[in-house]
Parts: structure tokens; C-alpha cells; sequence
């Protein structure tokens, strides 16, 4: 596969026959946000964003998403959306969560209606061009990224470096092919800024290393944090929402108007909600918000890299940004559950 | 067009996609419980063993987990007794005979009544709806009595009009290969049985603790002091198996609502071997 070395008005050319062909989705500006949305003309894309607001998993698990239609005595039938799309613009600590997701989604159990939009997604991934507030993928070990994307986009000296990863980036790039290969003194360059990035995504530095989390957290289980924080904690579960690697769900029904066919869908769920664990006859499981508090801490350090071998948080800090009550900082529960450990 | 190639075309398994089955039998069992009896509408068995869980479908209102009933010696049919505690069970209560449902599972771990009970005594201790999972074991080893030694039943219920099977327990108390106990935690005036909770009926009872394999099912509150009884009468951790509720929402280990700890009470329980939950703070 190659590196492309396109000027502005290239990309926006290239994404500008995209649009005209298919769906693509890219960041845009939403007030002073930023935020993944359908583009209409290149000139919307701004790669230069530090953060969107909501992470690209709904494009992967929409908030509200048809898993089956029934009619009743005739039973439930699969609801797959197979829609082809580019997502334009993934940062890297989010291609992380992406890959996560896909690991989760498949083990085991293989959730088709997870991997048939997956499989019709092309991600073309995008070097971080400007640090967001509370980022911390440098140390998380996801400010860049080697895998997991179909096309990678570097902005060096005001140009921009398209390298295509997959045959599905192949695919998309294929109107890219007049155009002149990166030199080694660019991709030279791009190792440089790839190496910056790992060093200045750093809002927020984290003492311990990401290894040891998953031990540390299983030693800390009756720490005083868990409820000095969640003390503070609102149980609005805008932690949850805004993670690129929660994916717990509801699942709901909806009658038609004929109250005999319908459909049943799941909703993003969060494990900070206050009933999250409860069952019938109303036992809650995880009835303390600070039992709930600490539950999201140990599956993202602890239970998640049991299972698949990775952390399940990326570092991006949008826990940060959402958080009303200013208690989600992951960096210094996990720095302050080290403290004497050094 | 795109030049996006088509996605192949995904004609694998749906997990969220259940099958039907008719009811074929609904009796009330007592005031908040009813009794149902079904069968897949493929013909086939619903293929589970004892201890395991389905998800039942009532179009419109949604799924809820469900504990079989019936054990797997008995062909044709699966039975669940289902508590009236929600919306789809509200739902539940009000089908009748020849009415659909939808089925997925059966799921999630079960009683080792094969690789680990066989050849030894059994203990059932189930606390009020406790039983209703646990009576698919019970009606395994009694269906293949031989390979069993001794096996004691331990009932606890709130009052008398909420026992279930009645019927059953009075069968169980009559045979000479059963030993049956039970007790109500509120008598009313009928009733001259036991009155206390359940584990008072553990210190009486006598068996050899390492040759025994207990199987524990009730509301959350009664394991630990079942197991407290059990600890003086010097049983392992080892040899205990308890089934524990949760939000078993998915059934596949996907939605998360579950977990217990590190752990999914839908795929990795919901029977564990209490020694293996024992370092599993939210457990118990």
C-alpha cells in the first residue's frame, strides 16, 4: 500500500468526490465544538478539531438502533443495516476504541447486527492536529496508532499525507492514484509529529503505568476514593455516554399503531445510572453511587483487559469534559489510588 | 455507485433473535406466581440443562430472563414458573393456552448434576422462588435416582400460600429416598410445620460434609447465612453451588447489566461453584 502526498485543494477535491458517491461522515464544527456528522462539501471537514464531543461509536452502536421487527404470532425477524459509509477523521485513541469494540462485539457471542454496519464502515483516521483540554492518549499508549483503520491522514507543513492501510482504503483512495508518492524526508516528518503527539497528549499525567492498572484496581477495591468522589456524583451518566468504549445497552419494545407488529431496539445504557443493576421486585445490585463509581473504574482497568487483554480507556478525556460534578478525571483516581505505591 | 464492496451477506446466527413456542399449559401457582408449560414451535427440545435460563419474548412489551423449571428427563415441553414483578412477567400472567411467546437460550452455566454431583449425597437449599430453578435439578437426580446417594430438599417460604409445587412436595416427603424439610417464615393457622428461616433447619440435618454437593438458590439476602450453617457443618466452598439473579438482560454477555464484578451472571454463571466467587466482592 502507498502514502499520498496531497495538497488542500487535493483533499478537498478527493472528499468532494467521495461525497458525491456515498455517505461520509466527518467532523464538523458545532459551536465551538466539534461533532461527527453527515458532510455536504469538504470545506465542513476540519481535521484541525481536538475533540468531538460525542465519541465515533455511534456510527457502530447508534443511540437508538432496530435489532428486530415482530408481528405477533408470527414471530421476530433481524433488522441489519449494511448502509456503506467513510468515517472521516477518526483520531487515533478513538481507532483504539473502535477496535476495541470489535473484539467485544464478536467474542463469543458474534453480534451481526454490530459487525454488519462494521464491515460497510471505511475509517479514514486522522494524526491529532491540535490537543484537546483534557487529553491524555500520550499516556495511555493511543496518541497514535498503527492498525485498525482503512486510511491514515498526517497534515505535514500544510499538506497532507493519505496512508492507505487496507484494500478498503484502497477502494476509497483509488481517485488519489495520479498523485505523487510521500517522500522519505515527509514521512520522516510524520514519524517527528507522530512522536510529539505521543509526548504532548498529556493534559493530565498519569504516575502509574498502564499495565499496572489492572493489578493496582484489583488491589484498591475498598479504597476511600470510591466514595469520596461518588459523594459528588449526580448519577447522570454523561461519563458513559461521551466513553468511546462503553457500549452497555437496553433493549425496548415499540408496538406499531396496528398494537400487533412492531419492533424492538436497544438504547445506550450507562452503568452510572442509578438502576443499571436493578431486577424485578426492585433489588438493586448497585444501590451506593459509589459502588456504581467504582464498578465503571474496574471494568475499564481491570474487568475489560481480563477479558480482551487491552485497558478500556483511550485517554481521550471527554469523561473530563462531561462531567457536571468534576469527579470522572480517570488520571487522578488512577494516580491517587498509586499514591504510596511508588 | 460507490466503489465500496458490498458487505457479504450475513445469514449467520442473530443472538437477539428468538424462536417461537406455544404455551401449552398456564396455571396460577400461588397469588403471584403462574406456571407455564411450552413447547418450540420447531418441534425441537429446548435443548437445556438444569439450572439454566431462557429469555421469553412478549412482542410490544419486551424480554425477561427466566429460569427453566422442568428438568431435561422430561421430552416435549419445558416448564417455567414465572413471578408477576414487571412488565413483560405482568404480560406473562395474562397469556393463555395456544398463545406465542418467544424463546431465546436456553443460556448461561448449570447445576453439575453429571460431573460433580453424581455418586455423591446432594443438598437442595431454595429459598421461596429459589426452588423454581433448582426443581429441574431435583427432578434430574430423582429421575436417575441410582446414581445418587443420599439427596435432601430444604424449602424456606415467606407463608404457606406461597409455597410452590405443593403437589411435588408432598411426593418428595413421602418417598423413603428423599430427605424433605421445610419451614415458613410467617405461619398462618393451618400451618404446623417449621416456622423460622431456613437455615435453622441446616444444624438438624446431617450429612458428610465431604461427600456432599450443596446447590443453593433464594433471594440475595440467604446465601451468606446458608453458607454461615454450612461452614459449621464443615463444608467446603468446594462443594457449594450457588445460583444468583441478576439483570440478565441479553443473555450473551453483551449489554453489561449483569456483570457481577468482573464476572456475567448470563454467560460465566448464573450457577457458580462458590469457591471460584468467593474473591467476587459483589457476589454474595
Amino acid at each position: 500500500m502507498s502514502v499520498k502526498k496531497l495538497d488542500q485543494a487535493a483533499l478537498d477535491r478527493w472528499v468532494d468526490g467521495l461525497i458525491e458517491t456515498q455517505k461520509v461522515v466527518g467532523v464538523k464544527a458545532k459551536g465551538d465544538r466539534f461533532a461527527f456528522g453527515e458532510l455536504t462539501s469538504s470545506k465542513e471537514l476540519r481535521l484541525d478539531y481536538d475533540v468531538t464531543i460525542l465519541p465515533p461509536k455511534k456510527f457502530f452502536i447508534p443511540q437508538i438502533e432496530d435489532l428486530l421487527t415482530f408481528q405477533k404470532e408470527e414471530g421476530f425477524q433481524s433488522v441489519l443495516s449494511h448502509e456503506p459509509m467513510v468515517l472521516f477523521g477518526v483520531h487515533p485513541y478513538d481507532v483504539f476504541a473502535i477496535s476495541q469494540l470489535d473484539v467485544l462485539f464478536s467474542e463469543k457471542n458474534d453480534d451481526i447486527h454490530y459487525r454488519s454496519r462494521r464491515e460497510a464502515i471505511t475509517v479514514v483516521a486522522s494524526d491529532v492536529q491540535r490537543a484537546s483540554d483534557n487529553v491524555f492518549a500520550g499516556c495511555m499508549g493511543t496518541a497514535t496508532v498503527d492498525g485498525g483503520y482503512d486510511i491514515m491522514i498526517t497534515k505535514i507543513n500544510g499538506e497532507y499525507l493519505v496512508d492507505i492501510k487496507t484494500e478498503k482504503g484502497e477502494v476509497l483512495a483509488r481517485g488519489l492514484a495520479d498523485l505523487s508518492e510521500a517522500a522519505d524526508s515527509d514521512l520522516e516528518m510524520r514519524d517527528h509529529i507522530r512522536e510529539n503527539n505521543r509526548r504532548n497528549l498529556r493534559k493530565h499525567e498519569l504516575r502509574p503505568a498502564v499495565g499496572y492498572l489492572p493489578k493496582l484496581l484489583g488491589e484498591t477495591y475498598d479504597h476511600e476514593v470510591w466514595e469520596e468522589k461518588a459523594e459528588l456524583c449526580f448519577s447522570c451518566g454523561s461519563c458513559n455516554l461521551v466513553c468511546p468504549t462503553c457500549y452497555c445497552f437496553d433493549v425496548q419494545d415499540d408496538f406499531n399503531w396496528d398494537m400487533s407488529s412492531g419492533k424492538r431496539y436497544r438504547v445506550w445504557d450507562g452503568c452510572m445510572l442509578a438502576n443499571f443493576a436493578t431486577v424485578a421486585g426492585d433489588h438493586n445490585f448497585r444501590e451506593e453511587k459509589a459502588a456504581r463509581y467504582r464498578h465503571r473504574y474496574l471494568r475499564k482497568g481491570k474487568y475489560i483487559p481480563e477479558k480482551i487483554g487491552q485497558i478500556g480507556c483511550v485517554g481521550c478525556g471527554r469523561c473530563i469534559t462531561a462531567c457536571v460534578a468534576n469527579i470522572a478525571n480517570p488520571v487522578e483516581v488512577y494516580n491517587r489510588l498509586a499514591e504510596g505505591d511508588e | 455507485m460507490s466503489g465500496i464492496a458490498a458487505p457479504q451477506t450475513l445469514n449467520e446466527k442473530d443472538i437477539y433473535l428468538p424462536e417461537l413456542a406455544t404455551v401449552r399449559d398456564v396455571r396460577p401457582m400461588t397469588h403471584l406466581e403462574v406456571f407455564l408449560e411450552l413447547a418450540l414451535d420447531s418441534g425441537n427440545e429446548l435443548g437445556h440443562d438444569p439450572g439454566q435460563f431462557v429469555e421469553v419474548s412478549i412482542p410490544g412489551i419486551g424480554e425477561a430472563p427466566i429460569s427453566v423449571s422442568s428438568s431435561p428427563t422430561q421430552k416435549g415441553m419445558f416448564q417455567l414458573v414465572v413471578r408477576n414483578a414487571g412488565n413483560v412477567t405482568r404480560a406473562i400472567h395474562g397469556l393463555s393456552a395456544g398463545e406465542k411467546v418467544g424463546i431465546r437460550g436456553p443460556f448461561g452455566t448449570s447445576f453439575p448434576v453429571e460431573d460433580v454431583m453424581r455418586g455423591k449425597d446432594v443438598l437442595f437449599i431454595c429459598g421461596g422462588i429459589g426452588l423454581v430453578p433448582v426443581r429441574s435439578a431435583i427432578n434430574y437426580v430423582l429421575h436417575n435416582r441410582q446414581n445418587y446417594r443420599d439427596v435432601s430438599i430444604l424449602f424456606g417460604a415467606k407463608q404457606p400460600a406461597e409455597r410452590l409445587f405443593t403437589h411435588e412436595i408432598e411426593e418428595w416427603k413421602s418417598r423413603d429416598d428423599v430427605c424433605f424439610h421445610e419451614t415458613v417464615d410467617r405461619p398462618d393457622d393451618d400451618w404446623k410445620g417449621n416456622v423460622g428461616v431456613i437455615t435453622r433447619l441446616i444444624p438438624k440435618l446431617k450429612f458428610d460434609p465431604l461427600n456432599t454437593i450443596c446447590v443453593i438458590c433464594g433471594p440475595p439476602v440467604m446465601y451468606k447465612y446458608v453458607i454461615l450453617e454450612l461452614w459449621w457443618k464443615r463444608m467446603s466452598n468446594d462443594n457449594i453451588y450457588v445460583s444468583l439473579e441478576r439483570r440478565m438482560k441479553c443473555g450473551v454477555g453483551k449489554c453489561g447489566h449483569c456483570q457481577i464484578n468482573g464476572l456475567y451472571a448470563c454467560q460465566d454463571g448464573p450457577v457458580f461453584k462458590f469457591s471460584d466467587v468467593t474473591d467476587v466482592p459483589e457476589a454474595i
